[in-house]
């Protein structure tokens, strides 16, 4: 009796009723849809923070190099003799990332002392250029050595026609090098990286001559296990090739730290150091400690890199956390306040009905429950139009939402525009551009969130169906006699 | 005696004025009397039913059934009562729109908690009863007002109460429809025995019962029996007029 008399009552204002589930759908495709689209926000900083630093990396340790120190830097590239001048040349270069002061391992091994320390490990990030190309014949007329420094330092920053037509074509060639320490890859750059084939590196290549390819890079120089590449003239033998996270600001090859720092002449130093603290509560005592260690060093925990993530991902994430919301609750306020007068008027429209039925010796609650009941499954209706509405809502955001862009701090680049135009553009190539990293925005719909829309409509039709259930409550059976159509 | 009313008075506010619906009734009534009650509009006979229903409570005044005075009991116990001892039949019918006639039936035994099944075939005995077996499954609108009015018996009936309280049973219905019903009631009243209480302003379906009162503002202005307590005796065109 009591499922039908609710099936036939909606039966009877199935109008009434579709538009108050559809209202109830609404506020929850928005909750759902907003939810989704916070959360994927959310993932998209984690993937950010987590491509920048590396997985597991509460604080990240670096000093930056004073200006001067990181000035111009040349490539002799003046011929040995006036006889070789036209003659092929082909030269490597290695550079630390610019902008960053080496710290030594000493410094290193008293901030794994620190207490609240639980890891702490080193790498050297450097580039490699090589630039071939024939020895400038315009040399003799010009005389100065400046221009042709000047030319090899402005591979195609575009100077003028009328300077290049005087040129010999020069190529350089860069990549990008992170050595990394072979006994500890939980932490720091590799932390988050998959061999995709071959093998990662163990602490028995700290001496050897391997390195690790990342995919990209292998793709692009069709290189894979078993090949060889030289660096600075040295051969390393391909060990692995290994992905990183999409977006991550990976370098091209990793090699053994004690080979990076023989290259770049860093011996017993390093320039990034990457800390895990024992829990998260210590990262706030453990960053001031280590800053004791290191006045001059900029100490980021992952808290205040996500501060400093701008760019149209935190555009995204403030449009997340205060439009959407409130677009959702004012949704829902609306949704519950409709449902809610349209059950009260339902009720209303039925005096009789409820009279008579009292009359016939229905107790009040029982009458209370036909009205609950009705609001239940017109709240359950309401609750799988939303979450199929909040679920495609949150399907075309993440198909039709442009790539993120999320801009971390600019020390980097602030230390490559002091160089000359040509460093700036090689800077940008190798690190400074790298601090830019685009995520593509995904809106996942979980479980708990479809429950939670679900229990957001039922309380809804609760809400309404209480409001009408009172209303009902308060007729008196003789309300059914003194009602005459 | 199965009621006895004393002083009861029922007094209610409307628009701020006060109204008194009855203003003094004293009156008795005997299980398996055929009674009409009589009176022009307002003057206290539908708010009567209500109190001989259970469905209000007077605002002074005594009101016994069957030995309880109504006027002390709680709205729980008075739908217990309801669901018990009384059957209604209304002017506008009444039926649950959306529910077919055999389910407003049934609807009179929800509140005894019947099992579906002894529910259906009491309920379809019912509707047999008053002749719309073959009427079961269609909704009140899909019925003449007869119909209806048959339907609404029906419910009334399948508890078998020992009160059919009826409030203008026929206000609604065309004269022939209007014999019919009245046939009916009368005929359920004398197998049954039940005590049929009938309010209306309709002269000839006074005249069937077998005692008439006449209610004006209030107050019982006269008494009589009517046809049915002698089927020999003279239709009185106008009751007797109690002494002032």
């Amino acid at each position: 009796m009591f499922f039908t008399y609710v099936f036939r009552e909606l039966r009877r204002r199935h109008r009434q009723a579709l538009l108050t589930a559809l209202g109830l759908a609404v506020g929850v495709a928005l909750v759902v849809a907003v939810t989704a689209y916070a959360d994927g926000v959310g993932r998209a900083q984690d993937q950010v923070l987590q491509s920048l630093y590396g997985v597991g990396t509460d604080i990240t340790v670096s000093q930056q190099r004073k200006m001067d120190e990181g000035g111009a830097q040349r490539f002799g590239m003046q011929p040995p003799d006036d006889s070789q001048a036209g003659e092929r040349f082909s030269r490597s270069r290695v550079m630390t990332s610019p902008g960053q002061q080496p710290l030594s391992t000493g410094k290193l091994a008293r901030i794994a002392a620190l207490d609240g320390v639980g890891d702490a490990t080193g790498s050297i990030a450097m580039t490699v250029m090589n630039v071939s190309g024939e020895f400038a014949q315009v040399m003799q007329q010009g005389g100065g050595e400046g221009v042709a420094a000047a030319a090899g330092a402005q591979p195609s920053s575009g100077s003028s026609q009328q300077d290049q037509a005087q040129m010999a074509p020069i190529d350089i060639v860069s990549f990008s090098v992170t050595g990394v320490d072979t006994a500890d890859l939980e932490l720091g750059p590799l932390s988050s990286a998959q061999v995709a084939s071959g093998r990662s590196l163990t602490s028995a290549d700290a001496d050897a001559r391997v390195m690790l390819v990342t995919k990209a890079y292998a793709r692009q120089n069709s290189l894979s296990v078993g090949d060889t590449k030289r660096i600075d003239g040295r051969k390393f033998a391909v060990v692995g090739v290994v992905a990183l996270p999409a977006g991550s600001t990976s370098s091209d090859l990793y090699i053994p730290l004690s080979w990076a720092q023989k290259l770049s002449d860093n011996e017993g130093k390093v320039n990034q150091i990457y800390v895990r603290a024992d829990s998260a509560d210590d990262i706030a005592a453990v960053k001031e400690a280590i800053e004791q260690v290191l006045p001059k060093a900029t100490v980021t925990t992952s808290e205040d890199l996500a501060g400093q993530v701008s760019g149209s991902l935190s555009s995204a994430s403030t449009l997340a956390d205060r439009l959407g919301t409130w677009l959702a609750v004012a949704a829902l306020i609306a949704a519950f306040a409709v449902a809610s007068l349209l059950t009260v008027s339902a009720v209303s429209r039925r005096v009789r009905e409820f009279g008579t039925l009292k009359a016939l010796g229905w107790k009040g609650r029982r009458i209370v429950g036909q009205v609950l009941g009705e609001s239940v499954a017109v709240g359950v209706v309401g609750a799988v139009l939303g979450v199929a509405l909040g679920v495609l809502g949150a399907w075309l955001i993440a198909a039709f939402s442009p790539a993120l862009e999320a801009t971390m701090g600019n020390a980097l680049q602030g230390a490559a525009q002091g160089g000359p135009p040509g460093m700036q553009q090689a800077a940008d190539a190798i690190g400074g551009a790298a601090q830019s990293v685009t995520v593509s925005l995904t809106a996942p719909v979980s479980p708990q969130l479809v429950g939670i829309a679900v229990a957001l409509a039922l309380a809804g039709a609760l809400i309404a169906g209480a409001f009408g259930g009172w209303r009902a409550s308060r007729l008196r059976p003789a309300d059914a006699l003194r009602r005459v159509d | 005696m199965l009621y006895g009313l004393t002083g009861v008075t029922k007094r209610y506010t409307q628009r701020g004025k006060q109204i008194d619906a009855l203003a003094g009734i004293d009156l008795a009534i005997d299980e398996g009397e055929f009674l009409a009650i009589q009176g022009s509009t307002g003057s206290g006979k539908t708010t009567l039913l209500q109190m001989l229903g259970a469905m209000d409570r007077p605002s002074s005044g005594t009101l016994d059934f069957d030995g309880r005075d109504l006027a002390e009991m709680r709205e729980g116990d008075l739908s217990e009562l309801r669901s018990h001892a009384f059957g209604f039949i209304f002017q506008g019918f009444n039926l649950i729109p959306t529910l077919t006639a055999q389910e407003n039936v049934e609807t009179a035994l929800v509140p005894w908690r019947t099992p579906a099944g002894e529910r259906r075939r009491r309920a379809g005995d019912a509707l047999a009863g008053v002749g719309l077996a073959d009427r079961a499954r269609h909704i009140p609108s899909e019925l003449s007002g007869g119909e209806q009015q048959r339907v609404a018996i029906a419910r009334a009936l399948v508890r078998a109460p020992r009160v059919i309280l009826a409030d203008e049973p026929t206000g609604n219905l065309d004269e022939r429809t209007r014999d019919d019903i009245i046939g009916l009631l009368e005929q359920l009243w004398r197998e049954r025995g039940q005590t049929l209480i009938v309010v209306t302003h309709d002269t000839w379906v006074a005249s069937r019962a077998s005692r008439r009162i006449r209610l004006d503002q209030g107050r019982v202005e006269g008494e009589d029996a009517g046809a049915g307590a002698d089927l020999d005796s003279a239709f009185l065109a106008e009751p007797a007029v109690a002494g002032h």
